[in-house]
């Protein structure tokens, strides 16, 4: 009886303290929290694993399962739907184990937490508080978040841990790239690949999002997020979010802009980097753009006021850059765009261009001085592009 | 006190440039709603005074009551870390790259102290409190993986805001999480403005306008600089009048003497000599990054205009080499050597060509 007490009595206080923590005001709550998909049909454009896991959920039959994909494609998402839809909100705390890289995670803690979480065999319910009834198996859920940065020796111990407790637990890995997750660890469990968000359902996400919020958003800023995220919906909902609470901050309430959208995002405008692709001697007069006024203007005023040629141009161009405080990677990703996808350029000269990018793109990874390398870029594009 | 200290503003309004930016920062802290932030601009644009002013907006003059810490953290390998916080009742702020490899644990332990205590005083405007982090872009991998999901779940308690000179160092997944803000370097105006503005509440007069241009133009973008040296002159000549020329550090005039000697004469014996001159540079602590870059500009101007695309590509390959590598010194040498080659096959490159035409 003591024991049944005692049991009864201590997630219900745990679940108290963590309401009291979570839920105060809801407004403040980031909106990728607040959106989270409530059941896995809910979750967006997954279609394959979605009808996977809904099998489970019947047969309430789980194997070890690995989530791989880029980020924002919804695999914590589904993974803490889906949980919620095995235990309901009664069991899920005692039932389910969230650890992230924020969690120290090396391998003595993996032994103990985890040894100890696993080896408490769980006791399943009928009928949770809110009426419905959870089909709430046997075992417990461990979710290892951002497993790909857990050590190789963490990871080598969860082998022998993940097969002793199998009967009782489920782990289910969440990383970005699978191939940091050691050969043992993956043929343990059953993959899954998120793809990236198509844009139509991003679409109709972010406009759900935007009516429930009540934000006045048209389509061209829409296009604007999902364009900026590239496929990354947690990305393109927080941009959404931070270009709504500027909106809403101002007095009186201005609309949002895509303009906003892409200052938000830290993009670098247009027609900036039309303007430097034009100084390294790229025609960029073929190329239509959303803004067709503001550039005539800057193409005037850049071949009238310089009176500074070939590497001093160049130089001056991007010292202006530079002192602008835009970021080296994103000029050097828009600039990659422009080069690609120009008409006129040959073959030849996209490849020299795309050479020196991947170059710098390593450099800048590891942390060189950012005004020399994109001097160096500038140099050497201008070079492959007039050659 | 320094002029740059002493008529820092204090709040969003006193900020002369980026109006802009300011009154959006203002709306977002009047809002209630306040998001983690992201602050990226050059050195000396003003992201640390813009900080603080929006900090002062958020919670009021408390923020201004300091205190200085030294906190103790214990690695799991039982290795002891001190680390200098300054804090307020309503922020905090550390520097999580002073310990290295280890400022994973200092952030995981720090935010989460933060993040599981609630704001007791009764009296404070907003339930959260502000950690800054400064030098985020040298956080290592595991440091920011870790920030992730706390960033994420200590919502309530919790906003984090980051000061960057650059954002290529740091993961999606972060940028994702924060509102960006780009501080631009103030333009010629701006500065301008700014330097009349210090000079008139210092009361040091009005400032020759060729005296104002010259200081701007040395400065390049850089504030802090610009006042630094406007003091610096001031103190030379209080009347300004005699336009004092710009007193450079010395080691820029160091970088300069260095940069004469590699292209007077390419020797091995001037090679020894240039070493030397390195050495003393380094053990001066000044960046070897920034003498490179001191360097490469001073040489770039006096060579020919073929050789000066090769002389900076160098100076890229040879900067990213060091900061891989351990020993700056041979990297800085070997861009030496380089340089010296490259302008030793130019000349000959043409005298032979002259020998071929003359016969």
């Amino acid at each position: 009886m003591a024991a049944n007490f005692f049991q009864a009595r201590a997630p219900t206080k745990k679940k108290q303290a963590k309401d009291k923590e979570s839920v105060p005001s809801p407004s403040l709550q980031p909106w990728v929290e607040k959106y989270r998909p409530e059941t896995i049909d809910d979750v967006s454009s997954q279609g394959h694993i979605v009808s996977v896991l809904q099998k489970t959920l019947t047969s309430t039959n789980l194997p070890h399962m690995l989530f791989y994909g880029p980020p924002g494609s919804g695999k914590t998402s589904t993974i803490l739907a889906l949980s919620r839809q095995l235990f309901g909100p009664d069991n899920f705390r005692a039932r389910v184990l969230e650890l992230n890289a924020s969690d120290e995670r090396g391998i003595s803690i993996v032994r103990e937490k985890i040894k100890n979480f696993a080896r408490q065999t769980p006791r399943a319910e009928a009928i949770a508080s809110d009426g419905k009834k959870y089909p709430c198996p046997p075992y417990k859920i461990i979710i290892l978040d951002e497993a790909d940065s857990m050590t190789q020796d963490a990871q080598g111990a969860l082998r022998r841990i993940m097969e002793n407790y199998a009967r009782i637990t489920r782990f289910c890995l969440v990383c970005n790239y699978v191939t940091r997750i050691i050969e043992p660890l993956a043929s343990r469990c059953s993959k899954f690949r998120f793809k990236p968000l198509d844009s139509s359902s991003a679409r109709d996400r972010l406009e759900h999002i935007a009516a429930a919020e009540q934000v006045p958003v048209n389509r061209a800023v829409i296009s604007a997020l999902i364009s900026t995220s590239s496929g990354d919906l947690r990305r393109a909902i927080t941009y959404l979010q931070s270009a709504a609470r500027l909106s809403s901050a101002t007095e009186p309430p201005t609309p949002i802009l895509p303009g906003d959208i892409q200052e938000i995002a830290g993009v670098v405008p247009d027609a900036v980097v039309r303007k430097f692709a034009q100084t390294l001697g790229v025609d960029v007069s073929l190329i239509a753009s959303g803004d067709g006024d503001v550039e005539m203007d800057d193409v005037t005023s850049s071949t009238t006021t310089t009176a500074l040629r070939g590497f001093d141009l160049i130089r001056e161009t991007v010292r202006s850059l530079v002192r602008e405080g835009y970021s080296a990677s994103r000029i050097l990703i828009q600039l990659h765009d422009i080069i690609v996808e120009h008409p006129t350029l040959t073959g030849r000269q996209k490849s020299g261009c795309a050479l020196i990018m991947a170059e710098a793109d390593k450099a800048l990874c590891d942390g060189a001085d950012e005004e020399l390398w994109i001097l160096e870029v500038a140099l050497r594009v201008h070079k492959a592009v007039t050659s | 006190m320094l002029w740059v200290d002493d008529y820092r503003p204090k709040t969003l309004d006193e900020l002369h440039y980026h109006v802009h930016l300011s009154q959006r920062l203002k709306s977002l802290a009047a809002s209630g709603d306040f998001p983690h932030m992201l602050f990226y601009g050059p050195s000396g644009a003003g992201k640390k005074t813009r900080i603080a002013a929006t900090l002062n907006e958020l919670f009021g003059s408390g923020v201004e009551k300091l205190k200085i810490d030294q906190r103790v953290f214990l690695t799991p390998s039982r290795k002891k870390l001190d680390v200098n916080v300054v804090q307020s009742n309503y922020h905090i702020e550390l520097t999580p790259s002073e310990v290295g490899n280890y400022d994973r644990v200092v952030i995981q332990e720090i935010l989460k102290e933060i993040a599981q205590t609630q704001q007791v005083d009764v009296s404070a405007r907003h339930r959260f409190k502000v950690v800054i982090i400064n030098e985020a872009d040298s956080l290592s991998r595991d440091a920011q993986a870790a920030l992730r999901r706390t960033m994420e779940k200590y919502m309530t308690n919790l906003r984090i805001i980051l000061c960057v000179n650059s954002t290529s160092r740091l993961i999606a997944p972060i940028k994702s999480r924060c509102l960006l803000i780009r501080v631009a370097a103030p333009s010629q105006g701006d500065m301008l403005t700014v330097l009349n503005h210090v000079a008139k509440r210092a009361g040091a007069g009005s400032l020759p306008e060729d005296v104002a241009d010259e200081i701007i133009t040395d400065a390049n973008g850089n504030m802090r600089k610009a006042i630094l040296v406007f003091e610096a002159m001031k103190m030379q000549s209080p009347d300004l009048s005699s336009s004092p020329p710009i007193a450079k550090p010395d080691w820029e005039t160091y970088c300069y003497k260095v940069a004469d000697m590699i292209i007077q004469e390419q020797t091995p014996q001037r090679v020894m000599e240039v070493r030397a001159k390195l050495y003393e540079l380094l053990s001066h602590c000044i960046p070897a990054t920034i003498v490179l870059k001191t360097i490469a500009d001073r040489v770039v101007q006096k060579v020919d205009e073929s050789l000066k695309a090769d002389i900076m590509h160098w100076a890229a390959i040879y900067e990213n080499r060091m900061r891989l590598g351990n020993k700056k010194i041979y990297h800085l040498e070997a861009w030496v050597v380089k340089v010296m080659s490259l302008y030793k096959q130019f000349f000959l490159g043409i005298e032979l060509g002259d020998f071929d035409d003359l016969i």
